[in-house]
């Protein structure tokens, strides 16, 4: 059970991403955050494993705190958190293989990982989570070779293979087609479902979101403004989540967006 | 209809703008006038005047090249081949680290260790090997060691300064996603970083080696072995047939080992 | 109900460049051959290096505590030779390889000067600096007159190499909308080419100012005058302070020209 409570961050140039932000997910739910751009849902799923750094609020993952670890605990508090990317960001060169098994690197020590000698359930694990997502034959293959939906299948895989308690997917069908957009949603919940997994989904697909996931968060500004199934996903609601052509609000939001991607550039910057 | 309405007169630039461009060109003819006039105060003209009927006669004892003497270029050649080869292997070495300390997005100290990282790339850059075996040959004695040490200094610069920009531009998506996983920093160091610069590191050491072979073909000329001994050996007794030989020699080198170069890189990419 | 997979327990990364394993085993074994042979070549003089353990030493202390005084004269000698060698080397460098830069593109230039143009390219590129400095200094006797010709030869095979590649890599519209205005060859250049590679030519121009100084510390010591002269005489008289003290004026020259000739190419752009 993952809770968030009065999650605030304010960026460096003084732009409010998220302020106030509360609200508790249950074992098995799947949760879709949906908003405008720049709305603050990357920044919010990017500070719940911290690559963005948090101002003010607590996050806590079955009791434990997230906020305020130190950096070896934080290490062990990400491992038990899986997330899957926009553009996959997988590891091109490397194998499909070696992409799984990067999902482990936070169990093995560095010479384990250095000689890709991971322990016999380490690799058992990654042949089966790649036969779930059906790309047992491309284990051997380079990242690169993959189609977007195989590479996005990888993904998948690499964050299973951390054994997670929580699913963190930004936009996982931004750069796909409608089909395979479809395939790779379907996949994402039923894997869920199988282990009880909660998950929150970032995702701007108003229609693909209602049709797959369990409750829905939208955001506006930095703030929830609607929390319900998708059935109470009224017209109204949309406006309070969109507005009617508060073109404004959405030219200043894809701002604060690309504030979230430099902001987290940095930080790898600095963290690497 | 007539075109009187309109200015008779177009320039690009507005005048102030043009004047300046021509006061910069100008200030660059005085300034090379000056130098010259200056790099020239201690030029004796005569040897110049001098220099078709020199160039002429240097022309003439060089043909025939002396082809005997080709067998006792085999070993040297040897050795130059050797002094490029280690010292591309050590310049490599000692440049890995220095490059993963100097980019901005690895190094594990932005205020001490990346300033000192750079500057050994600028040292080692602006100083030729030929420099630093003049150094090297002064400190341990002539020989292939310093050659291969002088080559390897001179690397660090070349192939440090490249493979950080090259680390710089990684993409960072593949940092964050191994982040997200629990890895320790040297952990997303071997799997995201890492695969990402291996074909320009492979790119930038061959590309060294051949121009490291260019190099050391002549460190010799101060001592450090190979080629250049041979080359200065001759010089000195002004046995001119052989030097054409080693010259030829080195040439045949050069071209071969840049086509070896360029055929290599272009299997990497 | 499905009879539980049994999936592999062990993965072994699949080799990615060589994928013979007995190509991989032979690239291997005469890897290991050739590290032996080329290190068994290498025959350090222990006793001397021993001996010169000390001079190392002293050259790093003469590097952290240079002397730039006693020798001053001879030093801003040397210096001011090597700057305005550099200067005007580069200065008629350019100016020679810009018509030889047109001559060597392919799409401007009819194949006969093509060829010559390349020719003389190509033997610009592959005699090294020092070498060339050699008979040069043989020809012209000893002096910065022999290092500017040295240089001003080797800007030619750079500038006019990289300038016929961008000639031939401009937009060929351009040159068509002109040529079809009834404009001669030499206004095509002027109007359609020139605006094009100008920028660039102005950049290249002081990249290789950049890298002419660099040289002009190296030919020196062949006897081409310049700042390369004044280094060789404080090592062979060991003054290893005045040595630093030099290095030192290099490194710190270098930096300065890589830094202004970076900024003054991103303001000329």
């Amino acid at each position: 059970m993952l809770e968030i409570s009065h999650l605030t961050k304010t960026y460096k140039t003084g732009d409010k991403a998220l302020s106030d932000v509360s609200f508790t997910v249950p074992q098995g739910q799947v949760l879709g955050l949906i908003g405008p751009s720049g709305a603050g849902k990357s920044t919010l799923i990017r500070c719940i494993n911290r690559l963005v750094e948090p101002t003010a609020g607590s996050i806590t993952l079955s009791g434990e705190p997230i906020t305020g670890l130190g950096a070896a605990d934080l290490r062990r508090m990400r491992r038990r958190i899986g997330m899957i990317f926009q553009e996959y960001a997988l590891v091109e060169r490397l194998t499909v293989m070696e992409n799984v098994l990067s999902g482990r690197l936070g169990y093995v020590g560095f010479w384990t990982s250095l000689t890709r000698r991971f322990g016999p359930d380490d690799v058992r694990r990654a042949y089966r989570l790649l036969d779930r997502v059906g790309l047992m034959d491309h284990a051997d293959k380079r990242a690169d070779a993959l189609s977007g939906g195989q590479r996005q299948r990888v993904g998948i895989a690499r964050a299973l293979a951390q054994e997670p308690e929580l699913l963190l997917v930004d936009e996982p069908t931004a750069s796909l087609d409608p089909k395979t957009s479809r395939q790779i949603m379907r996949l994402l919940t039923e894997i869920c479902a199988e282990a009880g997994l909660p998950a929150i989904v970032n995702i701007h697909d108003v229609p693909l979101a209602q049709q797959f996931v369990a409750r829905i968060i939208g955001l506006r500004a930095g703030r929830v403004v609607f929390d319900g199934t998708p059935d109470q996903l009224t017209h109204e609601a949309l406006t309070a989540i969109y507005g009617a052509e508060d073109w404004e609000a959405m030219r200043k939001g894809n701002e604060e967006d690309h504030e979230a991607e430099r902001d987290a550039a940095l930080r790898m910057a600095a963290i690497v | 209809m007539t075109d009187t309405a309109h200015p008779a007169v177009w320039r690009r630039r507005t005048p102030l703008a043009a004047l300046l461009i021509w006061a910069g060109w100008f200030a660059l003819v005085v300034l090379f006038v000056f130098c010259w006039h200056v790099m020239n105060r201690n030029t004796i003209w005569e040897f110049v005047w001098d220099a078709p009927r020199q160039a002429a006669d240097i022309g003439d004892r060089m043909f025939p090249p002396r082809w005997s003497y080709l067998p006792e270029l085999l070993v040297p050649l040897w050795d130059t081949l050797n002094m490029a080869t280690l010292g591309t292997l050590l310049g490599v070495i000692l440049a890995v680290p220095v490059a993963f300390l100097a980019a901005r997005n690895t190094t594990p100290s932005a205020a001490v260790l990346r300033p000192a990282a750079l500057f050994v790339i600028v040292g080692s850059r602006s100083i030729n090997s030929l420099i630093w075996a003049l150094l090297l040959v002064a400190v341990m004695g002539p020989g292939l060691l310093a050659g291969i040490v002088a080559i390897g200094l001179r690397s660090i610069g070349f192939i440090g300064k490249l493979l950080y920009e090259a680390i710089e531009e990684v993409d960072t998506a593949p940092v964050e996603a191994v982040t997200a996983t629990g890895a320790s920093r040297a952990q997303v160091l071997d799997y995201a970083i890492v695969p990402q610069v291996l074909p320009a590191f492979w790119g930038i050491t061959v590309f060294r080696w051949d121009i490291n072979i260019r190099e050391s073909a002549i460190l010799g000329l101060v001592g450090a072995g190979g080629l250049g001994l041979k080359l200065q050996a001759s010089l000195n007794v002004l046995a001119w047939p052989q030097v054409t030989v080693i010259l030829l020699v080195i040439l045949a080198t050069v071209v071969l080992s840049e086509w070896v170069s360029a055929r290599v890189r272009k299997a990497i990419i | 109900m499905q009879a539980p997979v049994q999936y592999p327990a062990r993965w072994k990364r699949p080799p990615q460049i060589f994928t013979d394993p007995l190509w991989r085993r032979i690239l291997f074994v005469g890897a290991a051959v050739y590290l032996v042979l080329a290190l068994s070549t290498v025959d350090p003089n222990w006793a001397r290096i021993a001996e010169g353990w000390q001079r190392g030493l002293r050259f790093i202390g003469g590097f952290l505590q240079p002397d730039f005084t006693s020798r001053w004269r001879d030093i801003s000698n040397g210096l001011i030779e090597s700057l305005t060698m550099t200067l005007t080397s580069t200065v008629v460098g350019v100016l020679i390889s810009v018509p030889i830069g047109i001559g060597a593109a392919r799409n401007v230039a009819p194949p006969a000067v093509y060829y010559i143009c390349r020719g003389i390219i190509a033997a610009s590129r592959a005699l090294q600096e020092v070498i060339v400095a050699i008979f040069f200094v043989a020809m012209f006797g000893f002096g910065p007159f022999a290092g500017f010709l040295t240089l001003a030869f080797g800007t030619i095979g750079f500038l006019a190499k990289l300038l016929a590649e961008d000639i031939e890599d401009i937009d060929e519209s351009q040159a068509e909308a002109i040529r079809a205005t009834g404009a001669s060859w030499a206004q095509m250049i002027n109007y359609a080419i020139q605006p094009q590679v100008m920028p660039r030519l102005i950049g290249l121009s002081l990249y290789r100012l950049d890298i002419n100084f660099r040289e002009s510390a190296v030919i020196g010591i062949v006897g081409a005058g310049g700042i390369g002269a004044t280094l060789n005489t404080a090592i062979d008289r060991y003054e290893y302070d005045s040595a630093g003290a030099i290095l030192l004026i290099i490194i710190l020259l270098v930096m300065a020209a890589e830094y202004s000739s970076s900024y003054l190419r991103k303001f000329l752009q």
